[in-house]
């Protein structure tokens, strides 16, 4: 049986799966739910100094969905929390006392100046919750005010309030980035600079979920009004995935520990963010579709995997995949596939003729001999994998590689057996020759 | 206990009031919207789709279904509407397990397809809930008048199609109302709240088309006046004559033709008024012998056996319908042909039948009788083409194996004559056909005219 025990930067749970800071963490009452549901941690709703903020009393959340009402992805107008801030700490202290195996992160978000920051992490270690993180990534509300996602822009603001959190404070600091950024390892670096001891990522994506054509509106709208909000769920897990891929394998962050986050809803979500270099992974909007019992399924399921793929502890596979993730000018030009497809499986809708057809290379046929068959022309295809994509069908269209040898009936060469990529092609004007002079 | 009855256990009545009402309500009832929404979405939108080309009418049926999805329920129906403006009986009628159903490439893969039939009643149902109109607009008037003769479902189709191309149309009809089988043949529970009604009105609302009831060709309606006085003619007559059985104590009380009492039971206000035998035998292999038997048994009859001659694989009912009759408790004997009816006081008190065999394609009784008892005796052994009605004075329109004879824009071998639906020869008794035959006509007729 796999061992599922995490320790993140010090800070220890019994599985790496942590409730992140959002609603399902605002209170004692929800949190301690959660741990009875089994999670392994949470991360508190923000804190913030002085008066709560207030929420809107409208619509603070819209959705995306399936056509049976999947929900695909979701957005919130919601702020930090809005109870005032003794109230969270007692209750903070009081979870903290009665879980002592669990994993109790503090979000904090105060405004940019180093006393505000020195008061709230007092009061945090008061508290003996097991770190902070810093909530430089909510994209919408707070931003407005200079902080969450205006910090989180700003690679040097990151650094200097990093700074003072690890002079002020013994705790772990985890700091949490806006993926609402053009190059995630910018303020990365910055935190990373600053001292800090984990990054997690992603926050939310900012977003209009969508219009309400008839008040031809925003949704959620409030008042005939509504505004960009942060934008989570399953779909926003391949840009969460690259993100945290593009930390792990940058040489200034590498190694830094890095708290998954964006879109995990089953174990396999949080395993893939683990293989890319995560440690734990954190959850919010699978909670709030489906409730805290999920974690059942994600706690067996890895464990299962692990058993399965013959891993005993979670730093055996934290990582796994950095290596692999590569740029594209190295991947391997000579590696060649062409699209085959299983006629016992085909079930002939044509969806793989007409995409290739009308969009790509015009690899696959409608018609053989008059009737109605769908079959990979190899002169054409270019191992593209739309077809695959596009086939409704699981394993009934496959990628197969041509062996070494053979001769490629697209471009009629033979297949090379070495390894060549773009920064040594002859077609690049900036490739890299072999010392001729 | 006698061993027949004396006097016949044909009863109204049978049932309570709700139990009538449960029995003859819906038999697939609209889809909800999301329902709606949930099947479309199980539509892989395939190229060259399987089902279009299943469609006698060729309905771009990816692309409604497409449009369902997108909550786009009025653009689907005018998809629908494009090629069957029928699309709203068709949905209830069609045997889809057989047409669009049959080859849907979800149905070949896992054995449930897409519900295409019940997906087209959700747009169609939600246009004509929505419209008061058909959505076509009709051209520019082109002075040519077109007689249409019958107002089912291929008259009605032929009629919209020329009035949409400037044309002006006479409907005529025997029957006091239009629809033809749609109003008096369709199971109930297949057209409940008088649907057929609703349609022939929104087919009507394109207006251009006059309506002449109760004129039947052959009584007062002559094809060569109508020739003379319109400029084409279509004739979508359908089949008025039944076959008979040929068989001592046929004209006994009880004994019946299916499409009469199916034609009583679909004009009946209250269907507790209608009698019912105890004991029903129906005599045939078709849908007719399925619709009688199955609302013989659902106005109460205790017992209802479909007799046919041959095995049940050869039944021209298809084989979902043939499902239907037996889940509602129908039971179906095969191999067994009528022999002779017997009776009491004028009335039937039983059918024998004579069980049969098939050896090289021939269908031969083995002298083997069997008695049923019955209270009601229904024939639904076929309807023909009554062509005298056609053939009354002038020119004769030629007729082969008793149907209409039609070129593919089914014309006639009279010059301005067409015709379709069930009087004509090749067709596949089918709605859908019938409806597909009135637009080829009509597209034929506007060609002839506009030349």
């Amino acid at each position: 049986m796999a061992d599922l025990r995490s320790n993140f930067v010090g800070i220890k749970s019994p599985n790496p799966f942590w409730l992140a800071s959002a609603p399902p963490t605002d209170k004692e009452y929800n949190v301690v739910r959660a741990f009875k549901a089994g999670w392994g941690g949470v991360v508190w709703k923000t804190l913030g100094d002085g008066d709560p903020v207030v929420n809107v009393n409208g619509p603070r959340y819209g959705a995306i969905h399936g056509k049976d009402r999947q929900l695909i992805g979701l957005n919130n107008i919601e702020l930090i929390t809005d109870r005032p801030l003794e109230v969270n700490l007692r209750e903070i202290k009081q979870v903290k006392r009665d879980w002592k195996d669990r994993a109790l992160v503090v979000s904090l978000m105060v405004p940019c100046e180093e006393q505000n920051w020195i008061n709230i992490l007092k009061q945090v270690e008061d508290t003996e919750a097991d770190g902070v993180e810093l909530n430089f990534g909510c994209p919408h509300g707070m931003s407005e005010r200079g902080m969450g996602s205006a910090v989180g822009q700003v690679p040097e603001y990151i650094e200097m309030v990093t700074r003072w959190c690890k002079t002020h404070t013994r705790m772990p600091v985890i700091v949490k980035l806006t993926p609402n950024i053009t190059d995630i390892r910018k303020p990365a670096q910055a935190a990373h600079a600053g001292g800090a001891d984990a990054v997690s990522l992603i926050n939310t994506i900012n977003s209009i979920v969508g219009v309400d054509l008839d008040a031809m509106a925003p949704t959620p709208t409030i008042d005939g009004k509504g505004a960009h909000g942060g934008y989570c769920g399953p779909a926003v897990k391949p840009i969460a995935l690259n993100m945290v891929a593009e930390i792990a394998r940058d040489p200034i962050t590498r190694g830094l520990p890095i708290s998954g986050i964006g879109g995990v809803t089953t174990w396999r979500d949080a395993a893939e963010f683990m293989a890319l270099g995560a440690g734990t992974v954190q959850v919010c909007t699978a909670a709030m579709t489906y409730g805290f019992k999920i974690v059942e399924e994600m706690i067996e399921g890895l464990s299962d995997w692990m058993d399965s793929a013959g891993y005993s502890s979670l730093d055996q596979f934290v990582g796994r995949a950095v290596p692999n993730c590569s740029d594209w000018q190295h991947l391997n030009l000579n590696y060649i596939t062409k699209a085959k497809i299983d006629q016992d499986l085909c079930i002939k809708c044509g969806r793989c003729h007409i995409a290739c057809e009308d969009t790509s290379h015009q690899a696959i046929t409608s018609l053989v001999d008059g009737a109605r068959h769908f079959e990979v022309i190899d002169e054409e295809c270019v191992g593209c994998n739309l077809c695959v994509n596009v086939c409704p069908v699981e394993n009934c269209i496959t990628m197969e590689s041509m062996p070494a040898g053979e001769i490629d009936p697209r471009t009629k060469k033979v297949v090379d057996p070495n390894y060549a990529n773009w920064t040594t092609h002859p077609n690049n004007p900036m490739a890299v020759r072999e010392a001729a002079e | 206990m006698t061993e027949l009855n004396a006097t016949p256990d044909v009863a109204s009545g049978r049932l309570r009031a709700e139990e009538y009402a449960e029995n003859f309500s819906d038999l697939h009832p609209r889809l909800e919207p999301h329902e709606a929404y949930v099947e479309a979405d199980r539509c892989y939108f395939c190229y060259d789709a399987p089902c279009m080309q299943a469609c006698p009418t060729s309905i771009d049926i990816p692309l409604f279904i497409r449009q369902i999805s997108t909550g786009n329920e009025i653009g689907a129906a005018k998809t629908i509407f494009e090629q069957n403006i029928l699309g709203g009986m068709c949905a209830r009628v069609c045997p889809t397990e057989t047409l669009c159903e049959q080859v849907c490439v979800r149905e070949v893969a896992e054995g449930k397809p897409v519900k295409i039939g019940e997906l087209q009643r959700y747009a169609t149902d939600h246009f004509m809930n929505a419209r008061e109109k058909t959505p076509f607009e009709r051209a520019a008037p082109t002075g040519k008048t077109v007689a249409v003769v019958g107002a089912g479902p291929a008259g009605l189709s032929c009629a919209h199609r020329l009035a949409v191309h400037g044309h002006d149309v006479t409907l005529f009809d025997a029957r006091a109302k239009l629809g033809g089988l749609n109003e008096y043949g369709i199971a109930s529970y297949k057209s409940v709240d008088d649907f057929a009604a609703r349609e022939v009105d929104f087919i009507l609302s394109i207006g251009g088309i006059t309506v002449e009831t109760g004129k039947r060709l052959g009584e007062g309606l002559d094809l060569a006046d109508l020739r003379g006085r319109f400029d084409a003619v279509f004739l979508g007559i359908g089949l008025a004559g039944v076959n008979a059985l040929g068989l001592e104590g046929e004209d006994k009380d009880n004994v019946i033709d299916a499409v009469d009492y199916i034609a009583d039971l679909r004009q009946s206000d209250d269907l507790s008024s209608l009698p019912v035998g105890r004991r029903v035998v129906v005599i045939g292999g078709g849908m007719t012998a399925v619709d009688i038997a199955v609302q013989t048994r659902l106005l109460g009859a205790e017992e209802v056996t479909i007799a046919y001659r041959r095995g049940q694989d050869r039944m021209n009912a298809s084989e979902y319908e043939q499902h239907l009759a037996q889940t509602n408790g129908v039971k179906i004997l095969t191999w067994a042909q009528p022999h002779a009816i017997k009776g009491e006081n004028g009335h039937v008190s039983a059918i024998e039948l004579e069980r049969t065999v098939e050896s090289d394609g021939k269908l031969s009784g083995t002298g083997e009788i069997i008695s049923l008892p019955a209270d009601m005796v229904f024939k639904a052994v076929g309807q023909t083409l009554v062509a005298s009605d056609l053939n009354g004075s002038a020119q004769a329109i030629h007729i082969e194996r008793g149907r209409i004879v039609v070129d593919d824009e089914r014309k006639t071998s009279l010059a301005d004559v067409w015709a379709g639906g069930d009087c004509v020869l090749g067709g596949e008794d089918l709605t859908v056909a019938a409806v597909e035959d009135g637009k080829v006509a009509a597209e034929s007729i506007h060609r002839a005219l506009m030349a």
